[in-house]
């Protein structure tokens, strides 16, 4: 059904479509819309679920962390500084093979504190073993929590997955949504059963100590299962369109009118939809521009990139958060996947943009793809103040 | 392994290691219709090294200071789950209870999770190799307050965390100690048979740490009880329904065992100094 709803909102109303049995919650900026929401559908006895107001971040993450080990669907949801307590404990569910799910309202990291947008906080978690996914729209973040359950649960993955929605422009944000119907939420995500889980009839013991003989493997099984999910994930993305109609291609990447592009911008999140209205523009002037959305970060669709970008003479890509002292994370990454390879673009630029929220406008776009016709390879920040930066700080 | 037996031997604690005697006392008075969360720390470490177990229960360690939530997540599934008659304990050291874990621990108290903490108090890190944590006792020697020119051992009086529990309004919390195993298996089925979030700490001694030969564990854990130094009590909904009588012997006579405060012993000012503190607890529980 065809709703009018914000991001948050519709995001919780998704999640509550997937019935989780406990959802725990910590409020930060902007990711607050989210469980208030989901806390008034369990006091109104719209969804049963065991709804824990923890002390933090950290014990958020650990109240799923248990009962997901019970055997129980869990949710959480967090930003910026909440993402980074929870830290250690995110490692700690991806290396118990937990699948929980998580929405990461993204947020610029202090200091300076600063609550609005980029993607810092979930890039720096990037090496934690969750699964993640960069969604575009409202549409696609209450699309991509079921999808995430999905593929979390599947037995031969058993691993968490963050789904990371821009804070405000989409948690905040108001668009029409085709709301799912529940029957097909539930023909589509069966209930969880897990391989194993803290029972009484079966007393296992979970967080083993694993030393110099057992814990690489440990490692090696994460890194097998995310090779897994780029086989899986379009399985289940076919599936999703079967039930729900909404095509997502193969869940990994969105191409938009690359096919014959000469400058392509390689983006995650939101600011997709921003780069496809300026690719529209330059187009009706008969520029050759186009756009690559990452959706699964993690993994990282190797080969799908590869194939989309080999035949494109110049990449840009958009950074909204920085390795600090290093090349920007997915820019280092999309130049990786070219080393030693025959065909690959002659150029692929480093562009950040939009830290801490600031507008990352039609003309900032159009100011990308125009310097990507530059004969220099310096990494750029775009929108950047000169002004301010005159005093050492 | 037999199926009745829910700690079995065969671990790799040290020789005379009272933490390791106290969860075993603890998880058979609790029995097999219990989950428990761990702490990182010596009894996670020396109980669960892959691919053994000693745990007869389901068990479930995640890190060093979430047990409380780990646990508050547990209850929450069983409630969720219609299995409200399934006991969860959450248990954990002294520097997981007292200091890394301590916001963890309040959170569950203050939510009223019907789960069992338990603090096992061998008053230092041990699993790190003897650190001073804020459960260590006056003038204790340890790694991190060594004792030399400028210093006794260790500065500060013990965290009072029972208090700490007591003020969370929880409806049992008592002191317990491995050389008084009756005593110890009687609060566990006690608190385990109360609704509500339950605190138990236990004192138990660390011959590695304390630097007591290992055969004196049970006498050492008895006398820091008899001395007054470790008071055995009991808060039943804020009020104190018991405190065990002790027949009151000096302090030296514990602190002479333990090299840990072997620079006291011919130090009258300092040893004055821990003789106070049982000498108030006595007053305060009417120990004797």
């Amino acid at each position: 059904m065809k709703r009018f709803l914000e991001g948050s909102q519709a995001v919780a109303n998704s999640v509550a479509l997937c019935k989780p049995g406990v959802i725990a919650a910590y409020p930060i900026t902007p990711q607050t819309h989210i469980p208030e929401e989901l806390s008034k559908l369990v006091a109104e006895g719209l969804l049963n679920s065991e709804f824990v107001n923890v002390e933090s971040e950290h014990s958020a993450a650990s109240v799923v962390l248990g009962s997901t080990a019970c055997g129980v669907r869990s949710y959480t949801a967090t930003s910026s500084q909440g993402l980074l307590l929870m830290g250690e404990v995110l490692f700690n569910i991806a290396g118990l093979r937990l699948p929980v799910v998580l929405t990461c309202a993204n947020r610029a990291v202090s200091a300076p504190i600063n609550i609005w947008n980029d993607q810092q906080d979930s890039i720096s978690l990037r090496d934690s073993g969750w699964a993640q996914f960069y969604v575009e729209n409202i549409q696609e973040a209450v699309d991509f929590h079921i999808i995430a359950y999905r593929l979390a649960e599947d037995r031969n993955i058993m691993l968490p997955v963050m789904v990371c929605m821009d804070g405000y422009i989409l948690t905040h944000g108001v668009e029409v949504v085709d709301m799912p119907e529940q029957k097909d939420v539930d023909r589509f995500l069966p209930a969880y059963k897990p391989l194993y889980k803290l029972d009484i009839e079966n007393p296992l013991t979970l967080g083993f100590l694993a030393d110099t003989d057992y814990y690489m493997e440990t490692r090696f099984a994460i890194q097998k299962t995310h090779q897994e999910i780029l086989d899986l994930l379009p399985k289940i993305t076919h599936d999703f369109r079967n039930v729900f109609g909404r095509d997502y291609g193969e869940g990994l990447i969105e191409t938009y009118r690359t096919t014959d592009a000469e400058r392509v911008i390689v983006a995650m999140g939101s600011v997709c939809g921003t780069i496809k209205e300026v690719v529209d523009q330059l187009r009706r002037k008969g520029k050759k521009v186009g756009l690559l959305k990452v959706i699964t970060y993690r993994p990282f669709p190797i080969d799908k990139i590869y194939e989309a970008l080999k035949n494109v003479p110049k990449v840009a890509v958009l950074d909204r958060a920085l390795s600090l002292g290093a090349d920007a994370p997915l820019y280092t990454e999309i130049r990786a996947i070219f080393f030693g390879k025959k065909r690959s673009p002659k150029l692929i630029r480093s562009f950040i943009a939009g830290l801490g929220g600031r507008d990352i406008t039609l003309d900032s776009i159009k100011e990308i793809f125009k310097k990507l016709s530059l004969k220099t390879t310096e990494e750029e920040f775009i929108d950047l103040k000169p002004e301010l930066l005159k005093d050492k700080v | 392994m037999r199926e009745d037996i829910l700690f079995a031997s065969g671990h790799t604690a040290c020789a005379g290691c009272g933490q390791a005697i106290a969860a075993r006392l603890v998880i058979e008075s609790a029995g097999p219709n219990t989950i428990i969360a761990n702490n990182t720390g010596c009894l996670e470490v020396f109980s669960t090294k892959y691919p053994e177990s000693s745990w007869g229960v389901p068990w479930i360690h995640s890190l060093f200071e979430n047990a409380a939530a780990v646990a508050s997540g547990i209850e929450s599934a069983l409630q969720y789950l219609g299995k409200k008659n399934i006991q969860v304990i959450a248990q954990a050291g002294d520097g997981g209870t007292a200091d890394i874990g301590l916001q963890a621990l309040s959170g569950m108290w203050e939510r009223g999770h019907n789960i069992l903490s338990i603090c096992y108090d061998n008053e230092a890190y041990m699993n790190t190799g003897i650190q001073r944590s804020s459960l260590t006792p006056l003038d204790s020697e340890t790694t991190t307050t060594p004792v030399g020119e400028k210093s006794f051992g260790n500065p500060t009086l013990k965290k009072p965390v029972a208090e700490i529990a007591l003020a969370h309004g929880i409806p049992y919390v008592a002191t317990a100690s491995v050389g008084f195993p009756q005593d110890l298996q009687k609060k566990i089925k006690k608190a385990l048979s109360i609704r509500g979030p339950k605190y138990i700490q236990i004192h138990v001694p660390c011959p590695l740490g304390w630097r007591h030969e290992p055969n004196l564990t049970y006498r050492i854990a008895r006398l820091a009880v008899e001395t007054g130094l470790y008071p055995l009590i009991e808060y039943e909904n804020g009020v104190l329904s018991s405190a065990r009588k002790i027949s009151v012997v000096a302090v030296e006579e514990y602190l002479k065992l333990q090299a840990r405060f072997k620079h006291l012993l011919n130090n009258e000012e300092e040893i004055k100094k821990i003789q106070e503190i049982a000498n108030n607890n006595i007053k305060r529980y009417s120990l004797s």
